[in-house]
């Protein structure tokens, strides 16, 4: 099951008996916001297309109504977007997609985000989240739908306000014009369009009669995110509000004993310090002060006696991790797949362990969410400003912590500084812990807002991390090169196991996030796949292309391995064992194409990398040109090719790609790694936890399979290939293949 | 009392002298288009002009800058360097989730004033201070190297 297929579960079961056929009234579809415009609040009719658990199921329209579109009378039109913003581009890309189908100007559109909201659960799922690559692919259908809807309504108000039939009207770049000359923009319209009753079915446009769908644009948050004008979660202010810094345990789970806060308490503009209950059973400190700085004064000063804990060998560290995971390599696991052996000799067995580390996702705005309770008992009302990717939840969560009904929280979804995952916690970390301390506040009698912000040595030493994990496979080979057996043991933490979601999610205690990308490896070759998942108490999560992260690199690498013991090309090898995967075939052939691999030669320092692979419905593959600088390797250039189905706005798909490569490029960069020792994380911030920085990066040209079919994934694809392609490169120049990740260059 | 000159008017904030310059603008002034990152000078995101040099406000205290012209992202595209810098971001268009390019945009124009045809090597180097989580940065050159080409 992939991430993609859990968020479909935990829809289904969160919303189990609430997706019911329902009549769909007009009453009930209409919204009217303010006092004019069009305010138009639909669901889907139909699912996306090629959603084959979808149409199995029956999945009704979420019914819920909502508004998804203004148009005010002066023609502006405003799109609300059902997915957080966090550098992904959903924004503009979903806004391009309801306004290609209206047929509106697109001079004279912006878009907003949606707070939390039953009408913005994502329409396959039934959650309101942001993640799995899903945001355009997963509301393709649904936000086109909604625009040819809306156009349809301004055509009937004109057809009613000209007399003519609405077969004599056509819509052109945000006009609506018929016979005669006769002539309005949408605006004009706007507000007889909104009596209008919302047609049940529309006809969408063919691919061929798309306007912006396809066409490359300037994204709507580039000019603010260019001249420091858009605000993010972190800038989200309230009048009086507080700041509040926390002091976590040293290790995981930790509880405090006792404190010593005076000093902390003598320093001015500090406020309160407390004890508050805090993620995964640990209790930690409070410090509430008027502003950031004097919050961290506070925090410095406060002398924390934390509980005993008898055996502090016991507490997680990462070298005996790898000893432990290493001795369950050697045992038998849960089975994720089997496949029976050719009927060969064995003549040769290619074997390696692969180690990868925890990986921190360090978004550069670091996690915040700022909350406010106001009124009491029925009335109470809770207002949280946060970026998160998995609203339903969080507004669950924070009820639950502060004894409300989920009715009675209001997340404003703020735009985010990146997250790959972090702000996609099944616990609801950061929220909970900002309404535990909000109920501490209110406990203590005290009502100003409180924006609960994170340092980076909060997020460094947080958990939450990519689970360290580790691959063994032994794989036979016959004396003509052919795969004959090839088994394979993974041991991952689970990322679900423990959570509220493992009854619904985990079958026969296989956690499929770290298994994705071998199990389902599209080679056809009789790969049989073990899995232990051992317990620790280190906090892990998905990190963009989660259980990719670190399939794709021992799937890429050892596919590279059997291709060089055949003495086969790595491409023909590829191409040979993906000829029934025509998507495979298409993007590699397109890197391969661009690249000039096989044609061109390079410097003789220089060497070839090769690896495609699959994750989130889209294939990319990266082809990259490298040497060697000692230990490390320098990329000079990559030719990137994704199929990803219809490219919404290629600009941004370009963007994703690199962006994505960059990030898997870090994965190999020395001090890339969290490690933990006596329960502690020994790394705090950029100083000790390596990110790529412009000096690594290479050129990357990205290229487009073009297709006309609806689209996949696109924010995390890119980057589970890039790893493997570069290691690839190393074996040829270095004779060493890669199994350990980050590279130890000293 | 700290005095100091902010985009170019006179302002005075009743602080902790050892405060950070971030701070007073994000907390005191309400100034949040200056990012904080990281708190100790490795990302960048906070960076502003002190005297036109570009400084990581999160380890500066507002001590340092008594007196002085400090320039933050705000005003940055009303002088014509800014302006270009910025008209180059957007051509481009640069910014992903958009969090770090305050601080880029503060440091490519500082760039830029220093050094108005820089090399790759150049730019590399000077902008290695800045991190972008998103991996923006193919586009961030092409955006300085084209700021460049129009300065030329």
């Amino acid at each position: 099951m992939s991430y993609e297929k859990i968020m479909q579960k935990l829809g289904r079961s969160y919303n189990a008996g609430a997706l019911v056929n329902q009549p769909i009234s007009r009453r009930r579809f209409m919204k009217i916001a303010g006092v004019s415009g069009l305010a138009l609040g639909i669901a889907p009719v139909a699912v996306a297309e090629g959603d084959a658990e979808g149409k199995k199921q029956g999945l009704t329209p979420l019914q819920q109504p909502s508004e998804f579109l203004q148009i005010a009378e002066d023609g502006s039109i405003t799109i609300i977007v059902n997915r957080l913003e966090f550098g992904q581009g959903s924004h503009t890309g979903l806004a391009r997609v309801l306004a290609d189908e209206l047929d509106a100007d697109w001079s004279k559109v912006d878009a907003k985000l949606a707070n939390a909201g039953d009408a913005y659960k994502d329409p396959l799922f039934g959650i309101q989240f942001t993640g799995g690559s899903t945001a355009i692919a997963h509301s393709f259908t649904q936000y086109r739908e909604l625009g040819a809807r809306a156009r349809a309504m301004l055509l009937t108000a004109a057809a009613e306000k000209w007399e003519v039939d609405v077969s004599a009207l056509s819509t052109n770049n945000g006009k609506i014009t018929g016979p005669n000359g006769k002539e309005a923009g949408f605006g004009e319209l706007a507000v007889a369009a909104m009596s209008q009753p919302v047609p049940e079915k529309v006809e969408l446009k063919t691919p061929d009669q798309f306007r912006y769908i396809g066409k490359g644009v300037e994204r709507l948050d580039t000019r603010n995110k260019s001249t420091g004008q858009q605000d993010f979660g972190i800038d989200a202010r309230r009048p009086g509000m507080k700041t509040v810094l926390l002091i976590r345990p040293p290790w995981f789970g930790g509880k405090v004993e006792s404190f010593d806060a005076s000093a902390a308490s003598s320093i001015q503009g500090v406020d309160q310090i407390m004890k508050v209950d805090l993620d995964r059973d640990s209790v930690g400190i409070a410090v509430i002060a008027d502003g950031y700085w004097q919050a961290k004064m506070g925090r410095d000063a406060v002398k924390v006696e934390w509980q005993h804990v008898d055996d502090i060998d016991a507490l997680p560290d990462t070298t005996k991790m790898a000893e432990q995971f290493t001795e369950l390599l050697g045992t038998d696991g849960l089975k994720a797949r089997t496949s029976a052996s050719l009927d060969k000799e064995v003549a040769k067995t290619i074997s390696a362990d692969f180690t990868f580390p925890f990986l921190a996702h360090t978004p550069m705005e670091p996690l915040n969410a700022l909350i406010e309770m106001t009124g009491s008992g029925e009335n109470t009302r809770v207002d949280v400003w946060t970026g998160t990717q998995f609203q339903t939840f969080d507004q669950g969560a924070v009820a639950g912590v502060l004894d409300v009904s989920p009715a009675q929280v209001t997340i404003h979804t703020q735009f985010a500084g990146g997250g790959f995952g972090r702000r996609a916690t099944p616990t609801s970390d950061y929220l909970a812990d900002t309404a535990k301390v909000m109920k501490a506040w209110t406990a203590a009698g005290r009502t100003e807002p409180l924006k609960v912000m994170w340092s980076r040595e909060d997020d460094v030493r947080g958990g939450y991390y990519r689970p360290f994990t580790m691959h063994r496979a032994s794989i036979g080979l016959s004396d003509d090169g052919d795969v004959v057996s090839w088994d394979h043991t993974i041991v991952a933490p689970s990322i679900l196991k423990g959570t509220a979601f493992e009854p619904m999610l985990m079958k026969d205690g296989i956690d499929s996030t770290a298994t994705e990308g071998v199990a389902d490896s599209a080679y056809d070759l009789p790969i049989s796949v073990d899995v232990h998942h051992p317990v620790t108490a280190v906090p892990v999560l998905w990190w963009r292309s989660v259980g990719h992260t670190h399939s794709a690199f021992v799937m890429e690498t050892l596919v590279e391995q059997i291709a060089r013991a055949g003495g086969v090309d790595a491409v023909d090898f590829r191409r040979k064992h993906l000829a029934k995967h025509p998507r495979h075939l298409a993007a590699l052939d397109l890197a391969v194409e661009k690249s000039g691999y096989g044609e061109r030669t390079l410097p003789d320092n220089q060497a070839w990398g090769v690896a495609v692979h699959e994750s989130f419905g889209s294939v990319v593959a990266h082809i990259v040109e490298v040497s060697m600088d000692g230990k490390n390797p320098v990329v000079h250039k990559v030719t990137s090719a994704i199929h990803c189905n219809t490219a919404v706005n290629p600009r941004s798909v370009e963007a994703q790609i690199q962006g994505a490569a960059i990030m898997g490029i870090g994965m190999l960069l020395s001090g890339a790694e969290i490690t933990l020792k006596q329960g502690q994380v020994q790394q705090s911030n950029f100083h000790n936890y390596s990110l790529p920085r412009m000096p690594v990066v290479p050129e990357i040209a990205v290229y487009i399979v073009p297709s006309q079919d609806p689209p996949t994934g696109v924010g995390e694809p890119g980057l589970p290939p890039i790893a493997p392609a570069i290691a690839n490169a190393m074996l040829a120049l270095t004779g060493e293949p890669v199994t350990t990740l980050p590279i130890q260059s000293t | 009392m700290v005095d100091f000159v902010l985009n170019g008017n006179a302002v005075s904030v009743e602080v902790d002298s050892s405060t950070p310059v971030l701070w007073v603008l994000r907390d005191e002034l309400e100034m949040t288009g200056t990012k904080f990152g990281c708190g100790m000078a490795q990302c960048g995101a906070c960076t502003v002009h002190l005297e036109g040099q570009a400084i990581r406000s999160c380890v500066t205290p507002v001590s340092a800058v008594a007196g002085k012209q400090v320039t933050t992202i705000e005003q940055i595209g009303a002088a014509a360097l800014g302006e270009l810098v910025q008209a180059a971001w957007i051509e481009h268009d640069v910014p992903q989730c958009g969090y770090c390019q305050s601080g880029q945009v503060m440091s490519a124009v500082a760039l830029l004033q220093s050094n108005p045809n820089p090399s790759e090597d150049d730019i590399d180097s000077f902008m290695a201070g800045n991190i972008c989580r998103c991996g923006t940065y193919i586009r961030i050159k092409a955006a300085i190297r084209s700021a460049a080409a129009k300065l030329a």
